[in-house]
Parts: structure tokens; C-alpha cells; sequence
């Protein structure tokens, strides 16, 4: 279960074993994280689970789909190269140890 | 505006789904420090129920993966969560709210976050033990079970009502190789929400992946055998058989405690932008509301984004804040890998828009009512989508001529 670090609005990071399979906004959300709402349950529906990842994430996660770069278009938070959704990242062992920051608003 | 809880005063509320839970949770982020106690009686802790038609139907997820927060996160939180509890009654006068096990706990404040509940069927048979609603994760999980059923018996489903619960259970059934019929009362499908062009894509899509539909269907009654459903008899005189029949008609609010108590209900639990009911004391979020509008007419939402909005602006309320709710409403829907997005509402609509080819990769149909944008709904165009929520919050109506013109940039509009 790889250990991933949840940056808080507030800095404060919440380190959380993520079960494999799981994705970022569900082990975010049933953790109670501050600076996530993931209000549509995970369907990239909704836009409110805005994250920002690690360099080595950024390098290691495949590219966003048409539908997830669509929602980032008009993410309430700045966008920036590393912005991702966090339901559409899903934990496996290679992202043992990777930091994902939470923005200051989701909506 | 005074504060209706003091700081230290208990909270209660009823209902452990979304509204209840961020009720919950706006209230500690506001400074609330007294007790709060959330009523659940479900067995399980709040959990996310928009995918209990799709991937939990589907079994793409765990118990864990659905919970919107874990019940120690609650805890750690100071928000008692009570499972299992069922609230009978509400006295106003004494401040109390009993429970089904004869107790009774006080408040300060009340939060109503009680839900609806699915629609039965006045048919004779509608009572057979596999014809199955799909409100609660065990209304999902039984529907899951009787799919595999059906699977292992080669046994065809029937889905009455062509609303989004009953065209999403049609496309997982369908995902999972069961034959599925879907019965729709109106002349075409999500008829109340989307433009008759596509509704018209949407019957294209399901028939295009196998689903039988059959439109403006009269059913006569289920047919049973020992207590089981074993087809659907329609009036023309048709014999559907199945192995299970899913209700997807509708929901009504679960306003029975309040009407009880003397609060006002129409449709719902009436509340105004802020929430609030006809008792101060008391405030109400998610599918148990109708809300006040300012011409005096009742908006009826059932949503996830109107839960969430409406549990903000409950507990500002409680803690004597106004924070009414005005944003754009939106919706969506999840079928065959196409992704419906919706804003706005499009009730009364007499006019549309298409933006895209219908069919195409993305495309958005915009609803115009009297001339105004009042909607836009978005089949895989998530950044339109989106766009189209800023449009309508900022009350702007792009011209149907600019909406047809691919070239034309509508965020500009925003800008200027």
C-alpha cells in the first residue's frame, strides 16, 4: 500500500496508505482531507478534486484523457502544468512516496 | 443576524447522506463547538451515492471506496454518527427530536437532511421480491446480486422508466451481456430534462448497444410465479419475460417528520435560498427540500451539487449567517462511456441550439426559453460544460447563431 502525502490548503500534510486500485479523491475524501470535495463520487464530473502533483507523479502518471483536460480548462483554482484531478488517478506500489498539493478553492 | 445555535449548543441531524454529512462539517468549519449528532438509518456511514449505479452496480468498487468519509474521520471531527437510528418524530416545543428506540435527544438547532425515497408502481405484482427500486447501497447491491442472477440464468431484464437511474442500470446491465428492455410512459426518454434532440441520440444510443426500448408503453401488470416477477405484460397485449425488474420512476421527499411537526411542505420541506424552513430553529438540504423562489414558486432539485450547496448555506444559517444559493444548478450522467453534463434548468424551454454534431465526439445542445439561455447540456464536452455553468451564473445568453458557430468563441463573452 503505497504511502501518498495530501498538502492541506493550510500546508498541513496528511500522509495516508492509499489501498492499490484506490483512487487519490476516494482515499482523500474517506480521510476527510481538507481542500477536496470530489462532490460527483469519482465519475470526472465535476471539477472539485483539483490537485497538484509532484514533479516525479507529473513525469510518471500517464497523460490526462480529452475529458479530465476539459475539466481543467475552468478548475476555480490557478491551473497549472501539473494539475490533475484527483479521481482520475488511481494508487499503485510506483507512487510510494509522492506529495499531492490541494488548492486553496475547488469551486 | 443573531445566531440561532450558540457555540456550545447541540446540534442534531437527521440524515447521514451528503447534505447531512457536510451539514456536519460546515458547521465545525464555522466554529461550531458544541455537539453534533447526524442521524443515519441506513446501516452504513455516509457514502457516495452517484456511483451506485454505475460503478458499484457495476462492481468496479469496494465498500470502502464508496464512503464519503470514513466513520473515525467523523469521530476525530467531534460529529457522533449514529447508524442504524431512526428518528420518529419531532417536538418542537420541548426542542427534541425521538427516536424509533423510545429516546429522545435535545437541540438548539435541526437540520433536516432526510432524502427521498424511489417511487413504487400501483401494478398488480409490483410487489414481487425481484422487482427493486434503487435509492440505497442495498437497494444497489441487491439489484448487483440479481444482474448476476439473471446472468447465470441467461434471464432478461426489464427497466420501467427511462429517467437516469433506469437508462444507467439499462447500460450496465447491458455492459454485463444481459438482454434489457426499458419501458418509458412518455414519448421519449429523459423527456422532463433534455431537448427532444437528445432524447432522440440518447434512444439511438441504447438501441445502438442492444437495449430494447419501447416508448409511451402502457403495462397492463406483472406477471408472477411463488412471489417472483417472471415477465412484464403490456397492454397492447405484449409478454415481456425477466428475471428482474427495476423501478426507475421517480423519488419523492422524505418530508413525513416535518409535515408531522407542523412545518411547512409542498413537494418537500419548503425552505428559502438560505435553507431555512418555517421554524427558525430548523433548517433542511438535499432531495427533502422545495425550495421558495422569489415569484413564490417551488424548485425541486435532486442532486448532488444541490445537497452540497444547500448543507453550506444550512449551517451558515444555524449560525447566523445568510449564504443563499443561487449558483446554476448542474447534473450529469455517466452511459456507455459518454459523459452527460448539465446546467442550468430546462423546464419550459421552446427553443434550441446545437454547438458541435449531434453524435459527434463532443457536442452541447443550449436550451433557450422566451428568447434567454436557461440550459446547456453537454455530451462529452466537459470544458463547455463548465463554461456554460460561468455563462449561466453570470446571466449571459449567447446568440443561437454565435452558439452554432464552431468558430465563435463564447468565452470571450465572459471576458469582455
Amino acid at each position: 500500500m503505497p504511502q501518498i502525502t495530501f498538502i492541506e490548503p493550510s500546508g498541513n500534510p496528511v500522509p495516508l496508505d492509499v489501498p492499490e486500485g484506490w483512487s487519490l479523491m476516494q482515499a482523500a475524501s474517506a480521510n476527510g482531507v481538507d481542500g477536496l470535495l470530489g462532490e460527483c463520487g469519482g465519475s470526472c464530473a465535476c471539477a472539485t478534486c483539483h490537485c497538484y502533483v509532484d514533479d516525479r507523479l507529473m513525469s510518471l502518471l500517464p497523460p490526462p484523457q480529452d475529458n479530465e483536460l476539459g475539466m481543467l480548462e475552468n478548475v476555480a483554482a490557478e491551473r497549472r502544468p501539473n494539475s490533475r484531478l484527483a479521481c482520475q488517478i488511481k494508487a499503485s506500489a510506483a507512487l510510494e512516496g509522492a506529495t499531492v498539493t490541494l488548492p486553496e478553492c475547488q469551486e | 443576524m443573531a445566531a440561532v445555535v450558540a457555540a456550545d449548543d447541540p446540534v442534531v441531524i437527521i440524515g447521514a447522506g451528503q447534505a447531512g454529512t457536510l451539514t456536519a462539517e460546515a458547521l465545525r468549519s464555522g466554529g461550531h463547538v458544541g455537539p453534533i449528532t447526524l442521524l443515519g438509518d441506513e446501516p452504513h456511514g455516509p457514502y457516495h451515492r452517484p456511483p451506485l449505479s454505475k460503478a458499484w452496480l457495476a462492481g468496479e468498487m469496494g465498500e470502502a471506496q464508496l464512503m464519503l468519509r470514513a466513520p473515525e474521520v467523523l469521530a476525530k471531527k467531534g460529529i457522533t454518527l449514529r447508524t442504524g437510528t431512526q428518528a420518529v418524530a419531532i417536538d418542537r416545543e420541548a426542542r427534541q427530536v425521538r427516536l424509533a428506540d423510545g429516546t429522545s435527544l435535545p437541540y438548539a438547532g435541526l437540520v433536516l437532511a432526510t432524502g427521498a425515497a424511489p417511487r413504487t408502481l400501483a401494478l398488480p405484482g409490483a410487489d414481487a421480491a425481484n422487482v427493486l427500486p434503487l435509492r440505497s447501497r442495498d437497494d444497489a447491491s441487491r439489484i448487483a446480486a440479481a444482474l448476476a442472477r439473471c446472468a447465470g440464468k441467461q434471464q432478461p431484464v426489464v427497466v420501467i422508466g427511462g429517467g437516469f437511474i433506469g437508462l444507467e442500470v439499462a447500460a450496465t446491465a447491458r455492459k454485463k451481456g444481459l438482454l434489457v428492455t426499458v419501458l418509458e410512459a412518455g414519448p421519449r426518454l429523459l423527456g422532463r430534462v433534455l431537448a427532444p434532440m437528445l432524447s432522440d441520440w440518447f434512444a439511438d444510443l441504447h438501441r445502438g448497444h442492444g437495449v430494447e426500448l419501447v416508448l409511451q408503453s402502457r403495462i397492463e401488470h406483472i406477471v408472477t410465479e411463488g412471489g417472483e416477477a417472471v415477465a412484464v405484460r403490456l397492454v397492447d397485449g405484449r409478454r415481456l419475460p425477466c428475471g428482474l425488474v427495476v423501478l426507475g420512476v421517480g423519488v419523492s421527499a422524505n418530508d413525513a417528520l416535518a409535515r408531522a411537526a407542523g412545518l411547512e411542505c409542498e413537494q418537500g420541506v419548503v425552505v428559502d435560498a438560505c435553507a431555512r424552513t418555517s421554524d427558525p430553529r430548523i433548517v433542511a438540504a438535499g432531495d427533502n427540500t422545495a425550495r421558495r423562489l422569489a415569484d413564490g414558486s417551488l424548485l425541486r432539485l435532486e442532486s448532488v451539487h444541490n445537497a452540497t450547496e444547500q448543507a453550506k448555506s444550512a449551517a451558515a444559517a444555524l449560525l447566523g449567517q445568510e449564504r443563499p444559493f443561487t449558483a446554476t444548478p448542474w447534473f450529469w450522467s455517466d452511459q456507455y462511456g459518454r459523459k452527460l453534463q448539465m446546467a442550468g434548468l430546462s423546464t419550459g424551454a421552446d427553443a434550441w441550439a446545437l454547438r458541435g454534431e449531434l453524435g459527434g465526439a463532443a457536442f452541447s445542445v443550449f436550451h433557450y426559453r422566451a428568447g434567454r439561455l436557461v440550459a446547456v447540456d453537454s455530451v462529452n464536452d466537459a470544458k463547455l460544460h463548465l463554461l456554460a455553468r460561468k455563462l449561466l451564473d453570470a446571466g449571459m445568453s449567447p446568440a443561437p447563431e454565435q452558439v452554432a458557430d464552431a468558430g465563435f468563441e463564447l468565452a470571450g463573452l465572459l471576458a469582455r
